[in-house]
């Protein structure tokens, strides 16, 4: 089979992560078709990386993950553009408290609720944001989006870089990425991260251990937002441009598909599901217009016969379901 | 002065009282894929009217071609995620959504369709206060009608006695050698049934489009959750009552019209969070 020929190298990605993924991710911009792709494949994973986090290890499935992506992507997009700051670590650092504020206030609100309940909650507060954002257009740009991010120098203590290449902005994106991965990696190792997968696997069980639930899922919905609200404020910065969308539902239910293509629960599946997506897309809209009808077929398949998704597959190491 | 804002404000609190009515039908639907079976229906029923030239005929037959494909789904996709997380049923329904969203666009067009009411329902009615659409005033009958109907059909039949106990504790009525498979089989091919009903009366109101569904299946969950899960009388309550918030937001501050049912839900979220009639222990 091939998972047995694969073994020996998924089995020492598994046991070195956080080192495989700096050495795949600095060879990637190479080996795709052209670079731009790869940086797309590096934010959609991280976002589907803070997704995974909440629902692959904490078991809670949001449909409203956009929020966070678009508030990281707003928050950002608005300091650049409209308050003319010039320091892209401080827009960053603006995105991710935008998403953070807005992860724990929503999380706070849909926590109160479980299951297909809580699933509707999460999706019916980023559509809020969704209205939010269309009416409110003399802060957001409204239905045209957000335009004229500046492209800044990034600021370093030895001088400053120009992303304006490709290349140099995605060496940028992969150096935040490479450290919200080893930040991830940090969090499951930890006694907080073993008690979220307790909850995932049995949440009665980690009441009756003594652990206050609710305040670690809150927790966690937050490290999850977080994660999406760098994604959207680096995708921000990459697209010079906040487009309303980003946090409309198709966001959500794109990286709700990514995560479960490339196996939910598992470390690098977000991250190989969003490389398929992404790819997938962009080859498929070359054919048919109707590019989202043979995914969603596609991701029903992977629902019904492969639930662990490629890279759970592949290491076998998946969710039990 | 007074008296014209008075009237505009009975005919937005009738306005409501549709929108409400909408509300109710979906809301009962209780799932993801209900909003979705709400646009097939309405598009099911715009082709049947084509194909008859009859508004009666597609308001008949559209819900029972859409509930049948419901049978299907829940016989050979559904059923066999029972027994796995039950997060699958709704991923996997997502899926769903997302292809037929795309077919219906490649099936019936980008644009959105714009359905008239039938000749005989398509004038309007001096209700004193206002002139009101003849078939907005259909479409509280029959959201009245279906309601009293399934009422009945759970309250005072052997199956709609099953219904409820299996909800309730489906270990102990599969132990009385019920076979609840089927059961679920009739309730989900009702329950889409039913969302097929609401898309074909929306039609006329809302026009048809493929994106329909996901407004309103947010707009029904929550009035769920504002109800109370598992509460006929919180669904109807909550339903109505959200129709006329937005109906006499829309009148007052129409910029708020789209966010005032999630501040509701917020607030009830808040107080109470198993619903306004829900019982706390089945607050899932």
């Amino acid at each position: 089979m091939i998972s047995g020929a694969l073994r020996p190298i998924t089995a020492w990605v598994s046991a070195h992560p956080v080192a495989s993924f700096i050495v795949f991710f600095a060879a990637f911009p190479f080996l795709v078709p052209y670079q731009s792709l790869a940086t797309q494949v590096l934010i959609f994973g991280l976002f589907a990386l803070g997704f995974n986090l909440l629902y692959g290890y904490t078991g809670l499935l949001s449909f409203g993950h956009a929020a966070y992506y678009g508030l990281g992507a707003y928050g950002a997009g608005i300091a650049l553009a409209k308050l003319k700051l010039t320091s892209l670590w401080l827009a960053l650092g603006i995105g991710l408290g935008a998403a953070v504020i807005g992860g724990a206030l929503i999380g706070f609100f849909c926590l109160r609720r479980r299951g297909i309940y809580f699933a509707m909650l999460t999706l019916a507060f980023a559509q809020m944001l969704y209205f939010i954002a269309f009416h409110a257009s003399d802060l957001t740009g409204g239905d045209d989006g957000l335009r004229g991010i500046p492209v800044h120098a990034l600021g370093l203590p030895g001088g400053s870089v120009s992303l304006r290449t490709p290349l140099a902005f995605y060496f940028f994106a992969y150096v935040l990425v490479v450290l919200a991965v080893a930040a991830l990696k940090r969090i499951l190792d930890s006694p907080f991260g073993a008690v979220l997968q307790a909850i995932r696997e049995n949440s009665d069980r980690a009441v009756a251990c003594g652990y206050d639930i609710n305040r670690i899922k809150l927790l966690s919905f937050v490290f999850s937002a977080l994660f999406a609200g760098l994604a959207g404020a680096l995708d921000a910065l990459r697209l010079t441009v906040v487009p309303v969308d980003s946090l409309y539902w198709t966001t959500s239910g794109q990286v709700v598909i990514m995560t479960l293509l490339g196996g939910a629960g598992t470390f690098f599946g977000p991250f190989v599901g969003a490389a398929t997506f992404l790819i997938l897309a962009d080859r498929l809209s070359l054919f048919i217009e109707a590019w989202p009808l043979v995914i969603g077929v596609i991701f029903m398949a992977f629902v019904l016969f492969l639930p662990r998704g490629i890279w759970g597959t592949l290491t076998a190491r998946g969710v039990e379901r | 002065m007074l008296d014209i804002p008075l009237q505009a404000l009975a005919a937005q609190a009738f306005t409501g009282l549709v929108l409400g009515g909408i509300y109710v039908l979906m809301a009962i639907g209780l799932s993801l894929i209900f909003g979705l079976m709400t646009v097939l229906g309405a598009y099911v029923a715009f082709s049947l009217m084509g194909l008859t030239k009859s508004f009666w005929a597609a308001l008949v037959l559209a819900p029972l071609v859409v509930g049948a494909l419901g049978f299907l789904v829940e016989r050979f996709l559904i059923r066999r995620l029972y027994g796995r997380s039950p997060d699958d049923p709704l991923l996997l329904t997502f899926g769903l959504s997302l292809a037929m969203v795309e077919g219906a666009k490649l099936l019936w067009g980008k644009i959105g369709l714009t359905v008239d009411p039938p000749r005989q329902l398509a004038s309007a009615v001096n209700l004193g206060f206002m002139n009101f659409p003849v078939y907005r005033l259909f479409v509280i009958a029959v959201t009245a009608a279906v309601l009293v109907a399934l009422w009945l059909f759970l309250e005072k039949t052997r199956i709609g006695l099953i219904i409820r106990a299996g909800s309730r504790d489906a270990l102990m009525v599969r132990a009385l050698g019920i076979d609840l498979n089927r059961v679920w089989l009739l309730v989900f091919g009702i329950g889409i049934g039913m969302a097929g009903l609401a898309g074909v009366l929306a039609g006329p109101m809302r026009g048809v489009y493929a994106e329909m569904g996901v407004e309103i299946i947010i707009d029904s969950f929550v009035i769920v959750v504002v109800g109370g899960m598992g509460s006929l009388a919180g669904a109807i309550i909550a339903g109505l009552l959200m129709g006329e918030i937005v109906s006499l937001t829309t009148f007052f501050a129409p910029k708020l019209a789209e966010l005032i049912i999630f501040i509701v839900m917020a607030v009830v979220l808040l107080v109470r969070p198993s619903g306004l009639f829900g019982e706390a222990g089945l607050a899932a």
